[in-house]
């Protein structure tokens, strides 16, 4: 990796042309006198092309540009936990402690504190035969996660020494007998996914706590979805419902190309947040990435590599990792940007040709697999796409509705309404519940899918019924079409409805969305009943202990409360019958 | 400023000149070019190459020829920053335009402005009453927050923005607003409406006015916004001002925006504006917010024009997908003569949540703003269904509602242009006594605790 010079020849934007070097493709390279740092993203004739991460006002012509011999990389070990960092890994509290409070320029930073001392516990032993991805140790990264320390990819043999201890990131930790030294950092070039052995078919939901995706687009572990939805609808909302209740044992969560605020928010948040399935502080199992809108776009660009690959190291170890990207038009638009600076043959809309190439290798990284290490871990990807004006003909939408398995499509009329989340649920859909039926069937109960098809069925009916009513009025109905639009109401009014600044109802543990819904569908039951028995609509719909059911479900301790209220509500409407 | 002065001229495109140059030039380098009659010019690199300089010229190309001189001043665009600024009227690139003296630099900021690091941001939550009801129970500000105002030709944008810089206020906090103002094309009789109001209520002294307008250079409008957020910045994050930016017209400035993109011939993104003005805008509207260890703070009021009315198009659109919600004028209500034709349907504030509530506002706003929302809402859409099948076929449920919306747009809503509502009694309180014209059994957004305490005859005292 000989080290070469040469110098600017261009600068547009941020986009830099040097002549005098040959360097690989995607090699790192420093740009100006100030070193700024850019990644070689084109070969043309004796010129190199770079994408610089920094700004590049006040860069002249004749700066030098000097090759490293690196691939854009991060850095993977102990540490990642609890960070948030810039899209090419620079951690943001070292960013400010260097430059202030503003992003200025020409700073390095490692990804990894190099410095830190960790408890390393070694579970392997001198003499073992150990291939790639094999666990050598363990350390306690945070209160809840247990990193494993692996063999790195390309590197095997038989241990000659490894020792339990205090060590840094860099340290070696374990030697094998040919002399290859193991420390616990890794590095990986973040475009190239990092290897398995096979993928397998997902069989296990990822439980969110929010009704309408549990229930009704439910999303695998290990599986891909989509939310487009114009800006407003609820996608950073959703996305962060995911990040906070989602049942993954990791977090990555990209904020590509969107607000400062929102990340702060996420950062002031979680800390105080309890993870549901541990009882200890959601930020335990979370690493962010934050390239906001404002900061450079070649490392927008770059960002959701960079939050991919850590991603595929925690699936490495095992560990089910579930990865959301707001918002993966940014990143097409970053993709843009920089190919119109290349002066490429522009496809749709502007966006490079290769737009929908480059998606779908990027949810190809998603998946439940068999790790190296004969393990079982996974990656669940949810990308937010934001179409202009909402309208997704457009390039992003469709590229990624190609390859996801879910579409949450949110609605610019619901979100008006304030029904959130704002999902529609006549046109979303998740081709994952036959794979997932078996689950629902032995660990909630036999009948949920039976139950979730009958709420979808009502769903259905209730939006043909209101296209009659749009011409008629719901009085023209017979009752017990009527009472059909009455149990819908309850279903988006009640159910798919779901408050996420809420405390209670920010999140519905599966068994009791289960038990939302079978309520629903008593009170149609109970309901027909009274109206065959002679009870008048009017009656059967207001009686009190349906809207304390319906309350309820605000107050702390519903789960323990819904089957008397129930009760109470089913008593309630069979008296409707003496009313009359 | 002892550069060379070129007369390499080759091309001139639209606001754009081409020259062969010798010596390197810096990217986003301020330029000035001399005219054979002695007329002065200013203009920015924008792609520079051993062989090529691109250079845009903020007064236009008018009269430039190949004997005009090139001359490139070492350094790029930096406004010279003091407290003094407070009480001046400047032009769009940053010049006296009151007769005043030339700004005596306490520093040199550079124009184009760092992104704040997310880390450092401290987020918003300070609720600022504007005395509107409709924005301060349906889309609450608070300060640090960019909040835009989605409007058309012909609305009262101006005036609701006018209203909103004279009554903004912290609830028990004396701290006082300065106003930057920046200008971009808007017309003569726009401006002096600004400068009169201003005056009339003594904030002028108070404030801080950058001015470009509509037959001003149109490539000068891509800084002026700029130079006001830099002055924003030095006085909040220098000084502890806590500055209201209000900036009109953004459409003007999308509009130069893409007048550069055609004459670099860019590859256009949607309806010809440039792929990357996503990215461009967001370097305006991210520069609002609260830092940490600073006091002072930004809070941003970005006016802009929807061309056709239409909210799809991409300078509302993307604007919308960068700012913390937007405030959507109506021409439909403006028609129905009600002032401030606020429709609150559209209209957010996405951080409003951080920013209502117990010690904060009230602990039932949310509740009642919600309520709010879905009553109208559902009330105008039954307008709809009215004008077919009439109000017969209504239930008594639909019927309370309908009737609700138009209490709601003639009574809470409509106010006057000096009528300043507190947030207790004046707007919430209000709102509960309109709600009341509704059965409580169908407000099922309510929480049944503020009905007991706060419902005008369902109140358990
Ligand atoms: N599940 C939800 N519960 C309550 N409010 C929501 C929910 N989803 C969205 N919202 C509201 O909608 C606003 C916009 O949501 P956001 O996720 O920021 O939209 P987007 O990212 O699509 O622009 C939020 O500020 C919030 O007021
Ligand atoms: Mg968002």
């Amino acid at each position: 990796m000989s080290e070469e010079n040469g110098v600017i020849y261009r600068i547009s934007g941020p986009v830099v042309t040097a002549m005098g070097i040959s360097p690989r493709m995607y090699e790192v390279v420093r740009v100006g006198d100030e070193g700024l740092m850019g990644e070689v993203i084109e070969l043309h004739g004796d010129q190199s092309v770079i994408q610089v991460y920094e700004e590049t006002s006040g860069i002249s012509p004749g700066e030098p540009v000097i090759r490293t011999g690196q691939t854009l990389s991060v850095q993977l070990g102990p540490g990642l936990l609890t960070k948030i960092y810039d899209g090419i890994q620079r951690p943001l509290p070292e960013l400010e402690q260097t430059m202030g409070v503003f992003i200025t320029r020409g700073v390095d930073a490692d990804g990894l504190d190099l410095e830190k001392i960790w408890d390393f516990a070694a579970t392997a032993k001198a003499g073992d035969e150990v291939s790639p991805g094999a666990v050598l140790g363990t350390v306690q990264e945070t209160e809840t996660i247990e990193h494993r320390v692996m063999v790195p990819p390309g590197t095997s043999g038989v241990i000659k020494s490894i020792k339990s201890g205090e060590f840094n990131v860099t340290q070696t930790v374990c030697t094998l007998e040919d002399g290859t030294e193991i420390a616990m950092m890794q590095k990986w070039p973040v475009r190239t996914p990092r290897p398995f052995v096979q993928k397998y078919a997902p069989d296990t939901p990822l439980i969110t706590g929010q009704r309408i995706l549990d229930f009704l687009f439910p999303l695998a572990k290990g599986g891909t979805a989509g939310i487009p939805g114009p800006f407003g609808s609820g996608k950073t909302v959703t996305q962060q419902q995911l990040a906070k209740w989602s049942d993954a044992q990791i977090v990555v969560y990209i904020g590509c190309g969107e607000r400062g605020n929102e990340m702060t928010e996420v950062l002031t948040e979680f800390p105080h947040l309890i993870d549901p399935h541990t009882g200890k502080a959601l930020m335990n199992r979370t690493t962010m990435i934050a390239n906001t809108s404002n900061m450079p776009v070649a490392a927008r660009e770059a960002s959701v590599y960079t939050g991919i690959t850590i991603a595929e190291y925690f699936r490495d170890m095992g560990y089910d990792v579930a990865l959301m990207a707001d918002s993966t038009s940014r990143w097409a638009e970053a993709m843009r940007e920089i190919s119109s600076r290349l002066e490429e043959m522009p496809g749709e809309e502007g966006y490079p040709a290769y737009l929908s190439s480059r998606l779908a290798e990027f949810y190809e990284r998603a998946g439940r697999v068999e790790t190296l290490s004969g393990d079982d871990g996974s990656i669940s990807v949810i990308g937010a796409v934001s179409p202009p004006g909402g309208d997704i003909s457009e390039p992003v939408s469709q590229g990624t509705l190609r390859i996801v398995k879910v579409f949450w499509g949110l609605d610019a009329g619901l979100a008006r309404q304030r029904h959130f989340p704002a999902i529609n649920w006549l046109n979303s859909y998740s081709l994952y519940p036959p794979s997932l039926n078996q689950w629902y069937r032995d660990n909630i109960s036999n009948d949920f899918p039976e139950v979730r098809t009958e709420i979808s069925a009502l769903l259905q009916v209730e939006s043909e019924l209101q296209e009659i009513v749009q011409l008629v009025g719901s009085d023209a109905l017979p009752v017990d079409q009527q009472l059909t639009l009455e149990v819908a109401r309850m279903i988006r009014e009640f159910f798919l409805q779901q408050n996420a600044f809420h405390d209670v109802d920010t999140y519905s543990d599966l068994k009791l969305q289960y038990t939302m819904a079978k309520a629903i569908l008593s009170f149609q039951e109970e309901s027909k009943k009274a109206l065959a028995g002679g009870a008048m609509l009017e009656d059967v719909v207001n009686v009190p202990a349906r809207s304390d059911l319906m309350r309820g479900r605000f107050a702390e301790g519903y789960a323990e409360k819904i089957e008397g209220l129930l009760d109470d509500m089913n008593k309630q409407i069979s008296a409707t019958m003496e009313a009359n | 400023m002892s550069g060379k002065e070129y007369r390499t001229i080759t091309d001139v495109k639209g606001p754009l000149v081409f020259l062969n140059k010798t010596e390197p030039v810096a990217f986003g380098e301020i330029v000035q070019l001399r005219l054979s009659d002695g007329t002065m010019k200013n203009g920015q690199v924008l792609d520079t190459s051993d062989d090529q300089v691109i250079v845009q010229v903020f007064e236009g190309t008018a009269s430039v020829d190949r004997q005009t001189g090139v001359k490139f001043m070492g350094d790029v665009f930096k406004l010279p920053v003091s407290t003094d600024l407070i009480g001046r009227i400047l032009d769009g690139a940053g010049r006296p335009r009151d007769g005043g003296p030339e700004i005596v630099a306490d520093e040199m900021a550079d124009i184009i402005g760092a992104a704040i690091n997310p880390y450092s941001r401290e987020s918003p939550e300070a609720f600022i009453q504007t005395g509107i009801s409709a924005i301060d129970a349906c889309t609450s500000l608070v300060r640090g927050q960019k909040l835009p105002i989605f409007s058309a030709a012909g609305l009262p944008h101006n005036d609701i923005a006018l209203q909103i810089a004279r009554q903004a206020k912290l609830v028990g906090s004396d701290d006082d607003f300065v106003v930057v103002f920046c200008a971009m094309g808007i017309t003569a009789e726009e401006y002096n409406f600004f400068v009169h109001d201003l005056e009339r209520t003594g904030a002028l002294e108070n404030a801080c006015l950058f001015v470009n307008l509509a037959d001003d250079p149109a490539v000068e409008r891509l800084i002026t916004p700029r130079l006001a957020l830099t002055a924003a910045e030095y006085l909040a994050f220098e000084h502890d001002y806590h500055v209201l930016v209000i900036y009109t017209d953004m459409t003007n400035y999308c509009e130069s925006l893409r007048q550069i993109g055609a004459a670099r011939e860019e590859v256009p993104g949607r309806r010809g504006y440039p792929g990357y003005m996503y990215t461009d805008l967001a370097m305006l509207y991210e520069r609002a917010g609260l830092v940490k260890g600073k006091k002072g703070s930004i809070t941003q009021f970005p006016i802009l024009t929807m061309p056709g009315d239409d909210i799809t198009h991409p300078i509302p659109d993307l604007s919308g997908y960068i700012t913390e919600g937007q405030i959507v004028i109506s021409r439909e209500l403006h028609q129905k003569g009600i002032y401030p034709p606020i429709n609150v349907l559209p209209s957010l504030s996405r951080l409003m949540n951080a920013g209502i509530g117990p010690d904060k506002t009230r602990e039932d706003h949310k509740s009642v703003s919600d309520q709010l929302y879905a009553a109208y809402a559902q009330g105008r859409e039954l307008r709809g269904l009215v004008a077919i099948v009439g109000e017969d076929a209504l239930n008594e449920r639909d019927l309370q509602l309908l009737k609700f919306s138009d209490i709601f747009e003639n009574q809470f809503l409509r106010q006057g242009r000096d009528e300043d509502r507190s947030i207790g009694e004046g707007t919430l309180d209000y709102a509960w006594e309109l709600l009341s014209n509704i059965d409580t059994k169908y407000l099922v957004r309510l929480d049944q605790k503020w009905i007991d305490k706060y419902h005008p005859t369902e109140k358990k005292e």
